[in-house]
């Protein structure tokens, strides 16, 4: 069974899941990151594969993404990374990336090597699921989950036909906009939630914009199986770019805290 | 949940999925609008009464006899604003207003595509927020004062290579971000569908103009069309009415440095396929798939990708791609000045540049269409500055 599944099928509690761009700030750097991450209580890791065009990301994970092709960070250097992870950890790995690169590697070299690398989902944020009948095919015959996107603009026809072609879980887009830290989640966010909850029992998880306990704990409560967390993660790696040593310190302790706030209820 | 049309295999709708609804609609009222009578008359007149088509068919005395070969430049030089921009933005932006849209984004590259759509936007009584790369910005600025003096805002971006690729990186994120109320006036045939083919459709009136000024003037249909190609859309637009005719295409592309030294924009001559911003085409990338960094003397052509349409219609044959480099592209700009009395933009001198190469296989009875899509007025200080104004 696929990692993903099996945490949702084993655990009753929301999913704490962090996100960090793999070569960010360089790729070693990015190996000792992530497994800090994990070890402050991450129970879902997303790797983001830097790209030249982010278009989805805001000013934070851009500039992440430009520190880590400046270190050298091909998508071979980021499948290095995930098997290096994942040699001593077994939380679920999940790969965020843009098309171009998926489709300049070939759509079935891609999922071999994310299968090899140990990931267990693929998340291609500029690929709608119309377009997506290759590499759902190659994501099935690798056993990676392919994960899609709802955004708050979805029409419940497409959201049918999405909830229809993804598996591992649905990633909920909390805001109209980019990645990027937002000061609260919305209401109309918290009836998103709700109104998707109703629809399907695949497990939820949303993202954009989150980055207060509070923000975590309302998701929760609004019938979020996992909360996913980007930004305010990588601008407390860019805050302390000079300093490693602070920067797990910083990141121990903001994930920690996030974590807690996913309470242990029973989702 | 069907895939978008294409064209082959190009194309396509490779959007955040924030985005898709808002293709959608698009589509919807595009089609929409494309059978209504009541658009198409207000379309027609605001081309001609405002923006001022048709534009004219000008034989050029001098530079036939001097190539020796029958040259005929089609004006989009004289189409209000100073280039074909203005075709789509028209269009676009009385489709905004149709779908109740109440703010216009956009991106550009010389800035003319951004001048087109700030006039669209006052004319029609649109608020405009135009997205330009640093670089662009620093290189085109008299265009930048137009788009303030039409009442346009225009926000600087900082990021990646500061050109036109990372302007249209950041209308996009601006797009996802407030889809309700606002429409992306896209400025070439590229992007997500229906971008590629409404954008052609609003240009193709080019090519309509000059086929039928052609037959009136020549009685037959020329030989040979060039048009300079950036996204593509000046092109396309001059191109699609001759597709069936056995007349041969030749977009010409940003040579820069020269194709060997990897410094230019040339996608149909020197790219790979691949997707950037929202379509399949052809493109400029590293191994790994990183969309290249571009160069061109011409803000313009500065882009790393080009239409699907275009890349379908290379990959088949039936249009051919060159490359002309900074160079050559300066004389030509100077060529045409000193020869007709018009100033190209770089842009165009680039087809210019490509005609003076091919006048050579041709004779004298050979009749030569070269797209002139845009005016040079912005870039006689980047000229001067290279030496391309004096002698
Ligand atoms: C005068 C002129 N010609 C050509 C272009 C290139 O665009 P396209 O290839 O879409 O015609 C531009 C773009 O800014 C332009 O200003």
């Amino acid at each position: 069974m696929n990692r993903i599944d099996r945490w949702f099928l084993e655990h009753a509690a929301p999913a704490f899941t962090g996100f960090t761009v793999a070569g960010d700030p360089d790729p070693e750097a990015s190996v000792r990151v992530a497994r800090t991450l994990v070890d402050a209580g991450v129970d879902i890791l997303e790797l983001g594969m830097p790209f030249s065009d982010p278009v989805a990301d805001g000013p934070v994970i851009q500039r992440a993404d430009q520190r880590a092709l400046a270190a050298g960070t091909t998508p071979d250097a980021v499948f290095a990374i995930a098997r290096a992870l994942r040699a001593d950890a077994g939380v679920p790995i999940v790969l965020l990336t843009y098309c171009n690169l998926v489709l300049n590697r070939g759509i079935g070299q891609f999922y071999r090597d994310a299968r090899e690398a140990g990931i267990d989902g693929v998340l291609i944020v500029d690929m709608p699921v119309e377009e997506s009948d290759g590499v759902r095919e190659a994501a099935r015959a690798a056993g990676i989950a392919p994960i899609f996107l709802v955004a708050p603009t979805t029409s419940a026809a497409r959201q049918d036909g999405i909830i229809a072609r993804a598996s591992g879980f649905l990633y909920l887009v909390s805001v109209l906009g980019v990645t990027g830290t937002r000061n609260r989640v919305a209401e109309e966010t918290l009836a998103f939630i709700r109104q998707m909850r109703s629809r399907t029992a695949l497990p939820l998880a949303v993202g954009f914009g989150i980055s207060e306990p509070e923000h975590v704990a309302s998701c929760c409560e609004a019938g979020a199986d996992a909360v996913i967390v980007g930004s305010a993660i990588v601008a407390i790696i860019e805050r302390h770019l000079g300093d490693e040593e602070e920067m797990m310190a910083a990141l121990s302790a903001y994930i920690a805290t996030m974590r807690a706030a996913t309470g242990e209820a029973p989702r | 949940m069907d895939s978008s049309p294409r064209f082959g295999h190009f194309g396509g709708r490779y959007v955040p999925e924030t985005l898709m609804e808002a293709l959608l609609e698009l589509e919807g009222a595009f089609a929409r609008a494309q059978a209504d009578v009541a658009f198409q008359r207000s379309l027609s007149s605001i081309l001609t009464e405002y923006a001022g088509r048709p534009t004219p068919l000008t034989f050029c005395t001098n530079t036939s006899r001097n190539l020796g070969c029958k040259v005929y430049l089609k004006r989009e030089d004289l189409l209000h604003g100073g280039a074909h921009k203005l075709n789509n933005t028209l269009g676009q932006a009385l489709l905004a207003q149709y779908m109740g849209k109440t703010r216009l984004i956009a991106e550009t590259g010389a800035g003319q595509h951004g001048v087109a759509t700030a006039i669209a936007g006052a004319v029609l009584g649109i608020p405009v927020d135009v997205y330009m790369g640093a670089t662009d910005i620093a290189r085109q600025g008299l265009n930048v004062d137009r788009m303030a003096l039409l009442g346009a805002r225009v926000i600087p971006v900082h990021s990646g290579s500061r050109t036109l690729k990372d302007a249209v990186n950041e209308a996009l994120r601006d797009w996802v971000a407030s889809v309700g109320d606002t429409h992306y006036v896209l400025g070439s045939i590229v992007g997500p569908h229906p971008f590629p083919v409404m954008v052609r459709t609003f240009q193709s009136i080019i090519g309509e103009e000059a086929r039928e000024q052609c037959l009136h003037k020549e009685g037959c249909l020329p030989d040979v069309i060039l048009a300079c190609v950036g996204g593509g859309s000046n092109a396309m637009g001059i191109f699609h009415r001759f597709i069936g005719d056995p007349v041969r295409l030749i977009g010409v592309e940003a040579g820069g440095e020269g194709l060997h030294t990897g410094r230019h924009g040339a996608s149909l001559c020197a790219g790979t396929e691949g997707v950037l911003h929202g379509a399949l085409s052809y493109l400029l990338q590293d191994a790994a798939g990183q969309i290249a960094d571009t160069h061109s003397i011409a803000a313009g052509l500065d882009y790393p990708g080009v239409g699907p349409e275009l890349s379908h219609l290379t990959h088949t044959g039936r249009i051919e791609a060159a490359a002309v480099t900074d160079s050559e592209a300066l004389e030509a700009f100077g060529y045409l000045s000193r020869m007709e009395g018009i100033i190209p933009a770089l842009e165009s001198s680039h087809a210019i540049a490509y005609a003076m190469r091919l006048a050579g296989q041709l004779g004298p009875d050979d009749i030569m269409v070269i797209n002139l899509s845009g005016r040079g007025d912005k870039d006689v200080g980047e000229a001067a500055l290279r030496g391309g104004v004096s002698g």
